[in-house]
């Protein structure tokens, strides 16, 4: 181990350069601290503990392997399970799942305790015209078999009437797992796709954009800035994520969003070609493969003739994707109920975009990252520690459409 | 409002503590290993939750010689004290997960003697 000099300050930012805006729940200064504490321990794991597992790998539990078996790991479900034999694997895995469960009840120690204000001032701040909800909808099931990402009663459970406590809690503890990098208000995955359809179309101006799945509308909001004339329609199946959303959007000043309470895997109120472009930013693994499927046909309906469509996620798990870095990347699929995580990484989105209509010949491939663009916060692709899965570097799977 | 008043109030403690949907893994050899290390890294967040509080008094009252509980709660750092904060958790964590620093170094160094093998090597049994 090399002597550790530090000049410059490499952690995560204080929770106080948080974005603010009216709906943000307040946070008492101890409340604050340990959102601190939890934003510096996944930090840690991911920095500090996470290189000591890959070395282990490398020198013990791989070796071990192929003297057992005479071969090398066929896939990274063996080294994930070869991997869960180590002791600190198992270490890392432990707090890390701790270091989830701990952020949870951070978050909802702060929404809970100030609920009844954040519902009021949600109903007081939210453009009726902009939220439109379906109280009949039913939830789908691949959100109702575990609550992803260890969030107690997940994105839909009503714990008052008019609620928005799960969108608050979401909201709230996300700086603990993005330490900033995603920037203040949790927003760089949107800049990047601004930034990215900026250079793919530079006199592109969309003029109705549709976000699938988009929770409390995070990306979609410098979207909705950056096409100020477009008419922006924002859906998702968890009324307080909606309903919190268009109050923050409201707060921050942006009024062309539409929150619409709907399942993508069935938009069926909008008519074909109603769209100039279509998208998603990190919604796709929290689906399933029926739905998945169903999702690329909608999006291929929905899309305008000119148009496009984007699906961004975390990069596939391709042949050039070392098995150590697959199985580390599917952590959260077998520990923080991310069920679906593992097999939609390995799917080819290609096919199933041409067979849901698209043409072969104008698919999009590409990078992006979060863009922070703020002072004191860095960006995904400056950020040299690599957290398998939670770092905002993602792939655009999309296609254009003909005119 | 008035009406809310009348609602009972949250149980805030029990519901953030509320268990997600989902059969919960565990990772260690023995589950009670893990049920303590996680009752410890509760307390190790109390603790960095407390060491800051005690920062910011001293910080309050080295610049204004005097403080409210007020001030406490609307304290904010200077960027460099914010991130003189950040490095003692930095520091923290270090010392707390001392052990798994030290078994990532044994790892890469390899067989090592115990001490009494090595007395037993260099000075016999």
């Amino acid at each position: 181990m090399q002597a550790v000099s530090r000049t410059d300050y490499d952690g995560p930012p204080d929770y106080r350069t948080v974005g603010r805006h009216a709906l943000l729940p307040n946070t008492t200064h101890d409340q604050t601290e340990r959102y601190n504490f939890l934003a510096h321990l996944n930090r840690h794991l991911a920095a500090e503990v996470l290189p000591g597992v890959t070395a282990a790998y490398q020198s013990a539990v791989e070796p071990d392997f192929r003297q057992r078996h005479g071969r090398a790991p066929a896939d990274r479900h063996e080294v994930r399970r070869e991997l869960e034999g180590h002791s600190l694997y198992q270490m890392w895995s432990a707090l890390r799942r701790n270091a989830m469960e701990m952020r949870q009840q951070s978050g909802l120690t702060v929404v809970l305790g100030q609920l009844r204000e954040l519902i009021e001032r949600s109903a007081a701040l939210a453009d009726r015209q902009r939220l439109q909800l379906n109280p009949a909808l039913e939830q789908p099931r691949y959100l109702t078999a575990v609550d992803h990402h260890c969030m107690p009663g997940s994105y839909y459970t009503e714990r008052l009437e008019r609620d928005v406590s799960a969108a608050a809690n979401y909201d709230s503890g996300l700086f603990v797992t993005t330490a900033g990098l995603l920037g203040r208000l949790a927003d760089g995955g949107g800049r990047g796709m601004v930034a990215f359809l900026r250079k793919l179309r530079p006199d592109f101006a969309p003029q109705r954009i549709l976000d699938l799945g988009c929770g409390l509308g995070h990306n979609v909001l410098p979207i909705a800035a950056a096409y100020p004339d477009a008419e922006v329609t924002a859906v998702d199946v968890a009324a307080p994520m909606l309903r919190y959303g268009a109050a923050r959007a409201a707060s921050l000043g942006i009024s062309n969003v539409t929150f619409v309470q709907a399942d993508a895997t069935d938009l069926s109120a909008f008519e074909d070609g109603s769209f100039d472009w279509v998208g998603s930013i990190m919604f796709l693994h929290e689906t399933s493969f029926p739905a998945l499927k169903r999702i690329m046909a909608e999006s291929r309906r929905l899309v305008a003739p000119g148009g496009l469509v984007t699906h961004v996620e975390q990069p596939r798990y391709d042949a050039a994707m070392p098995l150590l870095e697959q199985a580390l990347r599917d952590w959260d699929a077998f520990n923080n109920n991310e069920p679906f995580w593992t097999k939609l990484h390995e799917i080819d989105l290609d096919e199933l975009m041409v067979a849901a209509g698209f043409d072969p010949d104008r698919l999009i491939h590409e990078g992006v990252h979060a863009i922070a663009e703020e002072e004191g916060l860095v960006d995904a692709a400056a950020d040299e520690v690599e957290d398998y899965g939670r770092k905002p570097a993602w792939r655009i799977t999309g296609a254009e459409v003909a005119a | 409002m008035s009406e809310d008043r009348e609602q009972p109030p949250l149980d805030v403690a029990r519901l953030a503590g509320a268990k997600a949907r989902g059969k919960r893994p565990y990772f260690l050899e023995n589950p009670d290993a893990e049920r303590v290390l996680s009752i410890a890294m509760a307390i190790a967040g109390e603790l960095a939750v407390l060491r800051q509080r005690l920062d910011t008094i001293e910080e309050l009252l080295e610049s204004r010689g005097s403080l409210t509980r007020a001030e406490i709660e609307a304290f904010v750092p200077s960027p460099a004290h914010a991130q003189e904060r950040g490095r003692w958790q930095q520091e923290y964590l270090a010392r707390i997960l001392r052990i798994l620093q030290q078994e990532a170094e044994a790892q890469q160094r390899g067989e090592e003697p115990t001490s009494a093998e090595a007395g037993a090597r260099m000075f016999g049994e």
